[in-house]
């Protein structure tokens, strides 16, 4: 039983233009007791008894440390953030993102190595943290605010622009439960937003509300990083990673694999197959008995660099590919794509077979292991999430296959058209065109 | 041992306060402070001057709990005295008029409802404490802040009902013509003696809930066995000889005691200074270990809750 020093020990800065310096960190969990088992005070009594015996066994296992049921979800992490710096963090479900953000905000404590931040630490892990139904909006900006280290007369300060920017005025004395989700969520990140940290943690805040809503709660973060405060942010959407952050570390299985500026580490990310999504896999189980001579594989997403992507950017071609195989030959088969906007809209529809000598040369398509692919131009999509649809059919005779949903994938507009001015653009193309501009005399 | 690693967190405790007051009004924006986060183990200071800057979210905490108590309630804040007020009458008939137990010489309604007062205070305390971290696990597991905030302004909340309460003792001593002597000036220490108790015992319920769920089942009923160790029903004159000074290890029993004493001139007897230090110091006692125990939880609550 030794006394320890406190856990926040206070230190004269000593960062020298860093805001986090993080150092071999390490964060174990023993499994047994994840967030949602807890002891039972028998269980510890049985442990009592049977402590000595442990130890004496964790004294003989091969490695002290990872004996029994526990994992290390954060391991060796060392990195240093620099003032004003926004970095993405990026990286799969469980690969630590989480726990990384949980251990720089103070909720939760290293189990290894150390963490040393320069000024206050405001979160975003979940916004609306405190927020209570019964209390009117009002009444909730300041108890949420206080949750969040806020004083009072800081809040008092700030009360009209948080009001402003959730754009709840009407409201603002209605108890929440009355709220939309919406509006709910407006007022609680407004709050958050306006909590001006020296560092400000982000994670998957931005997956909610509306493109509206959204582009102002980038726009409130692009502004945060300019006062020269320092963000991090976690995010799945690689689009506004791409968008916010200069630089990017990408976590797997709780250590850090790679850190450059952002647009490597995301192609680094989606290259190395971190990504999940960008391909559709049909197992043997997944296809109805009726498509049957026709079996489909995979549909997939290629970059112009031709990796298995789930972002692409609308400056470079898209490559749509499907993989099938016939048992035996079918008369007349076309395989075809469909896209659809988020919304729901269809983009087009396209058949392997459409172009006449195609159509000609496969009149039957003969046993065998084939690949389809078509190529979406550069510059012709705007931005946004669309899904593809996959068809295998023969005109007015069978329809082998269909799958409106097979996959997703989203379309990055940096350096498209128009994005000087950072607005969505209206429509569903957004192609490069010559505009002429002429004085008339 | 244990005191001179107590006495050595607290003067840690201590300088920190000193420290972060000096920081915090010599620079305002200019330097940012720095902290060191690094695993910790063992015993830890209590680290008052954290709580002492989060000093405005106990406030905001105990005002959201007043705030919400009563809500979509028809009686709303009635509550405060139906449940002391019909405690005591069912104590009367069954105590005072069917037992006929003694009560001093004051009428025997009003001898209960002195003791329900604290006693309410208490329990509701002590059980709200109890459950404390674990209902509001959303915020640990989400935010930093000291984790002690929660007990404290749960056992805070519940002055409001108090005083409530309060109000009816007052006009029940108006109707009974019972003139106050000058020991009412001691009542606001029995109070607090009455909230040091509460924050002690809720501390160390409150850290044991996060681990144990046990807790939560455990506490309805200890809570009733407490209650009958302690004189709210009864005088606390039938206890006598060396059983008193095992009584007055529960620290409501002198706090009941001092309750009749400040507000109704009951006589204490001739051990009281010693009962009632004995309560005193238990209760002090429990505290702060409770404080230690707590600090010492604290590190895993938001990974276990």
């Amino acid at each position: 039983m030794k006394s320890a020093p406190p856990p926040p020990v206070l230190r004269r800065p000593s960062l020298d233009g860093l805001a986090i310096r993080v150092e071999n960190l390490g964060k174990q969990y023993r499994i047994g007791l994840a967030p949602e088992k807890y002891r039972t005070l028998r269980d510890s009594i049985v442990n009592v008894v049977t402590w000595p015996i442990q130890r004496i066994r964790r004294g003989l296992a091969p490695s002290g440390e990872d004996y029994l049921d526990t994992i290390w979800a954060l391991r060796d992490i060392s990195f240093n953030v620099e003032q004003g710096q926004i970095v993405g963090v990026i990286g799969r479900n469980g690969a630590g993102k989480s726990t990384l953000l949980k251990v720089l905000s103070r909720v939760t404590e290293p189990t290894k190595g150390e963490v040393e931040i320069r000024g206050r630490v405001g979160s975003l892990l979940e916004v609306g943290t405190g927020f209570h139904p019964e209390l009117t909006g009002r009444e909730n900006i300041y108890l949420n605010g206080a949750i969040l280290g806020m004083k009072r007369t800081e809040i008092d300060g700030k009360f009209d622009e948080i009001v402003d920017f959730s754009g709840v005025e009407k409201f603002i004395d209605t108890p929440v439960k009355r709220y939309s989700s919406g509006m709910y969520l407006r007022l609680a990140f407004a709050v958050a937003a306006h909590l001006e940290p020296e560092i400000l943690v982000v994670d998957e805040v931005l997956a909610v509300g509306d493109a509206e809503f959204q582009r102002k709660c980038l726009g409130k973060m692009s502004d945060v990083a300019q006062e020269g405060r320092t963000v991090l942010f976690v995010s799945h959407d690689m689009s506004s990673i791409l968008r916010l952050t200069e630089e990017a570390i990408v976590l797997d299985k709780g250590q850090i694999v790679y850190r450059a500026p952002t647009v490597e580490a995301v192609d680094y990310y989606m290259i190395s197959g971190f990504s999940e999504a960008g391909e559709r896999i049909w197992d043997a189980d997944d296809v109805p008995e009726a498509a049957a001579p026709f079996r489909p594989k995979a549909l997939r997403v290629l970059n112009a660099s031709g990796n298995n992507v789930d972002v692409v950017r609308s400056t470079e071609a898209i490559t749509l590919e499907v993989e099938y195989s016939l048992s035996e030959p079918i008369q007349g088969l076309r395989v075809g794509l469909y896209l659809m906007s988020a919304r729901g809209e269809y983009v087009m529809t396209t058949f392997d077979t459409d172009e006449p000598d195609q159509y000609d040369k496969f009149g039957v398509r003969p046993a065998g292991h084939f690949i389809s692919s078509c190529t979406i131009p550069a510059d012709l999509l705007n931005e946004g999430r669309y899904t593809v649809g996959m068809n295998a059919s023969a005109y007015r005779v069978k329809r082998y296959f269909m799958d409106e949903r097979a996959l997703t994938f989203t379309v990055d507009g940096m350096g498209a058209p128009g994005k000087q001015w950072a607005e969505t653009r209206m429509g569903l193309v957004r192609p490069r065109l010559v505009w002429r501009i002429e004085s008339v005399a | 041992m244990w005191s001179a690693i107590a006495r050595r967190s607290l003067l840690k405790a201590l300088c920190l306060i000193d420290y972060k007051m000096a920081e915090t009004s010599l620079s305002t924006k200019a330097a940012p402070e720095t902290i060191l986060l690094r695993p910790t183990r063992g015993w830890s200071a209590l680290n008052l001057g954290d709580l002492w800057r989060y000093r405005e979210l106990i406030f905001f905490l105990t005002w959201r709990d007043i705030k919400v108590r009563y809500k979509q309630t028809v009686l709303g804040a009635a509550w405060a005295i139906i449940r002391p007020v019909m405690t005591m009458l069912v104590y009367s008939l069954i105590f005072g008029q069917l037992a006929n137990l003694d009560s001093e010489g004051v009428p025997y309604t009003i001898f209960t409802y002195v003791a329900l007062l604290p006693w309410q205070l208490f329990s509701k305390a002590m059980n709200d404490t109890g459950r404390s971290m674990v209902s509001n696990r959303n915020m640990i597991t989400k935010v930093y802040f000291p984790r002690l905030v929660i007990p404290i302004s749960t056992v805070l909340s519940g002055l409001v009902d108090f005083l409530i309460a309060f109000i009816i003792l007052i006009g029940m001593m108006i109707y009974y013509d019972i003139s106050l002597t000058s020991a009412i000036w001691t009542l606001p220490l029995f109070l607090i003696l009455t909230l040091v108790s509460a924050l002690g015992v809720g501390l160390w319920f409150s850290s044991m809930n996060v681990l144990y769920r046990d807790v939560g089942y455990m506490l309805p009923f200890l809570i009733e066995m407490w209650k009958y160790l302690t004189p709210v029903a009864y005088s606390a004159q039938y206890v006598t000889g060396t059983w008193k000074i095992i009584y007055s290890l529960n620290p409501m029993a002198g706090v009941v005691q001092g309750f009749r004493w400040a507000l109704l001139g009951i006589e204490l007897d001739a051990t009281a200074t010693m009962t009632m230090s004995i309560s005193i110091g238990v209760s002090i006692l429990v505290l702060i270990s409770g404080l230690f125990y707590f600090r010492r939880m604290e590190r895993t609550f938001a990974d276990m809750v």
